[in-house]
C-alpha cells in the first residue's frame, strides 16, 4: 500500500511546483531545510531511541521488556484502549450525527464543548477527576464508604483518557456528514429501509474511512497520553502505571535500557499509526 | 391512489412554511405544483412523502391517513434534484436496494430481483449500465437511475423534487417528454415539483400554483393559461402586460379596442400573443413607438413604447409569427396601430 502512495504524490507535489515556477535555488532551499528540520527533530531522537534501547544487545532489550512491571504497563495500556476506543467511537459516530442531522437549542454550544479536551492542558483534565472521585473529592466520601477505587487505580485512568480522546472521532466526521448532506438518508428511509439498517448500509460505508482514522489517532493518543494519566495513576509500579508514565519512572530509577526499550514500543506505535494514517487518507481520497 | 391534503400548516420557526392546504390530487394524474422559490412546493412534497412533519392537518393517501406514518412506511417512491444515489453502489444495486430492504417475508428472491432491476434498468433505457458507479454517470442518466430506484419498491405514488433543475437545459427537454411518456405508460399517481412554468405546462396533466404558502390556482394547464384566478397566477404563468388604471390607462386601452368590462377591476393583465399590430399614421389611434424587437424562434416579440401624454416608459411587449412580422416591414422607431383582442381584469 505505502509503495502505492508515494508515486501518486509525489506527481502531485510537482506539478503544483512547476504552476508556482520559483527559482531552482529557492526550491530547494526550501527542500533542504524541511528536509533537515524533520530530520534534527524528528528522525534523530527516534533513531535514538531506538539505538539507545539496543544499546547493551537485542536480549537486554528482550530481558528489559518482560519485567513484570513492563509487562504490566503494557497491559494496563492495552485495557486502557481497549475500552476507550470503542466507547469513544460510539459517542464520536452519535455526536456527529446528532449534530449533523438534527436542529436543537444549544446544537453550537455543544459543538464547542466537543473540543474543550483539545483546549484544556491535559493536567487539569487529570486535575477533574482528582476533585471529582478522590478522597477529598465530591464523590470521595461516597467511594470510601462503598469500598470503589477510581483514582490511583484503573478506572481513574480510563475515565480521565476517555475524556482527552472524545473529541478524535466526532471531529473527524462532523465536517465530512455536514458536506454529504442526508439526501441519501432520506432517500434510503423512502424506500422502505429502517434507522438502523439505513445507517449501516448507507451511512457507514460513506463515512467508513474518515471513521477508521478518527478511531485511529484516538488509539493513538489514548495509548500514548501522559499529562492527564499521570495525574490520576499515582504512578504504582506494576499496578497504575501506563507505557508513558513506565518511560518516565524506569528513566528517573536511571534504568535507561528499561526506559528506552519502553520507549520504543511506544516509538513503533507512531510509525504503524502514521503508515495506517497515510492509507487511510489515501483511501478517503481516491473513494 | 389518489391522495388527499387537509388543511395542512406548517412553520419554520417564525416563518410560516405553508398555511391551511387543502389539495385533491385524484388517481392517475401527474400533477406539477409550480411557484417560485420559497413558496413552500417542496415543503408540501416532503410532507406528502413523511420527510417533513405538519404541524396541523393531514395527510390522506388512497383514503388511508398516513399524518403520523414513518416515510419508510408509506409506500412512496421520491426521487431527489440531486438524484441522492448511493455512491458506494452500483447502479444496479442502487436499483434492487428498495428490494433487499424488505423484510424478510415478503423480501424477493435473488433471481426475481435480478429480473425486475434489469427490466426496470430497460424502463429507463439504461440496462447497459447496471455496473457502473453513480459518479461515471450524466446527471440525466443519474436521474433515470434515481427514477428506476423509486419506481422498485413499486410506490403507490411518485413524488419528484425538481427532478430536472440540475440538467442541461437540452437534457430537460428530453427528459421531460420522457416522463410524460413514462407516466402514461404506468399511469402511477405522481406529484412533481418545479419552479419553471414551462415545464409544468409541458408535462403535468393539472397544475397547482403555490405562492407565500398558499395554493392559488389549481386546473389543467389551458385553464391556469386562459383562465388564470388572480394577478399572481396571471404574472408567473406565461408572459403578461399589466396595464394598471391608476396611471390614466383607460383611454389609451379603450381605443385599442378594450372596454372595461368588469367595473370592479383596475389592473388589465394582456398577454403578449393577444396585441395585434399594424402599421400606423392616424392620430386617434391606440398608437406606440418599436423599440427593440427579439427573435424567439417561430416568433418575434416586439417591444413598444406607448407614445400617449402621459409619457410612461414602461414597455409593451407584443408577439406575432415570423412572416408576418416580415410583411409589415417594421423598422426601429416606426410608430404603430395597437388592437388587444383580449384582457383580464384583476383588482
Amino acid at each position: 500500500m505505502t509503495t502505492q502512495i508515494h508515486p501518486i504524490q509525489h506527481t502531485k507535489k510537482i506539478s503544483k511546483n512547476i504552476s508556482i515556477q520559483d527559482p531552482l535555488w529557492v526550491r530547494w532551499l526550501l527542500i533542504t531545510i524541511s528536509i533537515g528540520f524533520i530530520s534534527l527533530f524528528i528522525c534523530v531522537p527516534l533513531g535514538l531511541v531506538i539505538f539507545q534501547a539496543f544499546s547493551k544487545g537485542i536480549t537486554a532489550y528482550f530481558s528489559a521488556l518482560s519485567q513484570p512491571d513492563t509487562l504490566s504497563a503494557i497491559k494496563l495500556t492495552l485495557l486502557v484502549a481497549i475500552v476507550t476506543v470503542p466507547l469513544n467511537t460510539l459517542f464520536g459516530v452519535t455526536a456527529a450525527w446528532t449534530i449533523t442531522r438534527f436542529d436543537f437549542p444549544g446544537k453550537s454550544l455543544l459543538t464547542t464543548l466537543i473540543d474543550l479536551p483539545f483546549s484544556v492542558s491535559p493536567v487539569i483534565s487529570g486535575l477533574i477527576f482528582v476533585l471529582l472521585f478522590g478522597a477529598q473529592g465530591w464523590f470521595g466520601e461516597w467511594l470510601m464508604a462503598h469500598d470503589i477505587k477510581i483514582i490511583f487505580a484503573a478506572p481513574g485512568i480510563i475515565l480521565a483518557t476517555v475524556f482527552i480522546t472524545f473529541p478524535f472521532v466526532a471531529r473527524q466526521l462532523i465536517p465530512l456528514m455536514q458536506e454529504m448532506g442526508h439526501q441519501e438518508e432520506e432517500a434510503a428511509l423512502s424506500l422502505g429501509a429502517g434507522g438502523w439498517k439505513t445507517f449501516f448500509s448507507v451511512t457507514l460505508p460513506n463515512i467508513k474511512w474518515a471513521l477508521l482514522y478518527g478511531v485511529l489517532l484516538c488509539n493513538a493518543r489514548a495509548m500514548g497520553e501522559f499529562g492527564a494519566v499521570s495525574v490520576v495513576s499515582g504512578h504504582i509500579r506494576g499496578l497504575t502505571n501506563t507505557l508513558p508514565l513506565h518511560v518516565e519512572v524506569s528513566y528517573n530509577d536511571y534504568d535507561v535500557i528499561g526506559a528506552f526499550a519502553s520507549a520504543s514500543i511506544l516509538a513503533g506505535l507512531a510509525i504503524v499509526t502514521l503508515i495506517l494514517k497515510t492509507v487511510l487518507e489515501w483511501k478517503q481520497t481516491t473513494r | 391512489m389518489s391522495i388527499l391534503l387537509s388543511d395542512i400548516s406548517k412553520n419554520f420557526g417564525t416563518f410560516a412554511a405553508l398555511h391551511h392546504i387543502n389539495l385533491e390530487v385524484p388517481e392517475g394524474e401527474l400533477v406539477a405544483l409550480l411557484g417560485p422559490s420559497g413558496c413552500g412546493k417542496t415543503t408540501l412534497l416532503r410532507i406528502i412523502a413523511g420527510l417533513e412533519y405538519t404541524d396541523k392537518g393531514k395527510v390522506i393517501i388512497n383514503g388511508e391517513d398516513k399524518t403520523q406514518q414513518n416515510v419508510s412506511q408509506r409506500g412512496i417512491g421520491f426521487v431527489f434534484q440531486h438524484y441522492a444515489l448511493f455512491r458506494h453502489m452500483t447502479v444496479f444495486e442502487n436499483v434492487a436496494f428498495g428490494l433487499r430492504v424488505k423484510p424478510r417475508h415478503s423480501r424477493p428472491s435473488n433471481e426475481v430481483i435480478n429480473k425486475k432491476v434489469h427490466a426496470l434498468l430497460e424502463l429507463v433505457q439504461l440496462d447497459w449500465l447496471h455496473s457502473r458507479y453513480p459518479d461515471q454517470l450524466s446527471g440525466g442518466q443519474r436521474q433515470r437511475i434515481a427514477l428506476a430506484r423509486a419506481l422498485a419498491v413499486e410506490p403507490s405514488v411518485l413524488l419528484l423534487d425538481e427532478p430536472f433543475g440540475a440538467l442541461d437545459a437540452s437534457v430537460r427537454k428530453d427528459l421531460r417528454l420522457w416522463l410524460r411518456n413514462l407516466h402514461h405508460d404506468l399511469n402511477v399517481t405522481s406529484i412533481f415539483v418545479t419552479h419553471d412554468q414551462e415545464e409544468a405546462m409541458e408535462v403535468a396533466s393539472q397544475v397547482v400554483v403555490l405562492n407565500q404558502g398558499q395554493i392559488e390556482q389549481q386546473g389543467s394547464p389551458s385553464e391556469i393559461y386562459d383562465h388564470p384566478a388572480n394577478a399572481f397566477v396571471s404574472r408567473f404563468i406565461g408572459q403578461t402586460n399589466v396595464f394598471d388604471l391608476n396611471e390614466h390607462d383607460n383611454d389609451w386601452l379603450k381605443t385599442a379596442g378594450i372596454i372595461n368590462v368588469n367595473s370592479t377591476g383596475r389592473i388589465a393583465h394582456v398577454r403578449p400573443h393577444d396585441i395585434l399590430i399594424e402599421k400606423s399614421d392616424n392620430l386617434q389611434d391606440a398608437t406606440a413607438v418599436l423599440k427593440d424587437w427579439q427573435h424567439l424562434g417561430a416568433l418575434i416579440r416586439l417591444e413598444l413604447v406607448k407614445n400617449d401624454i402621459s409619457n410612461s416608459k414602461k414597455p409593451v411587449f407584443a408577439e406575432m409569427p415570423k412572416e408576418q412580422f416580415k410583411e409589415l416591414a417594421l423598422r426601429i422607431g416606426d410608430v404603430v396601430k395597437l388592437k388587444i383582442r383580449q384582457a383580464h381584469w384583476f383588482d
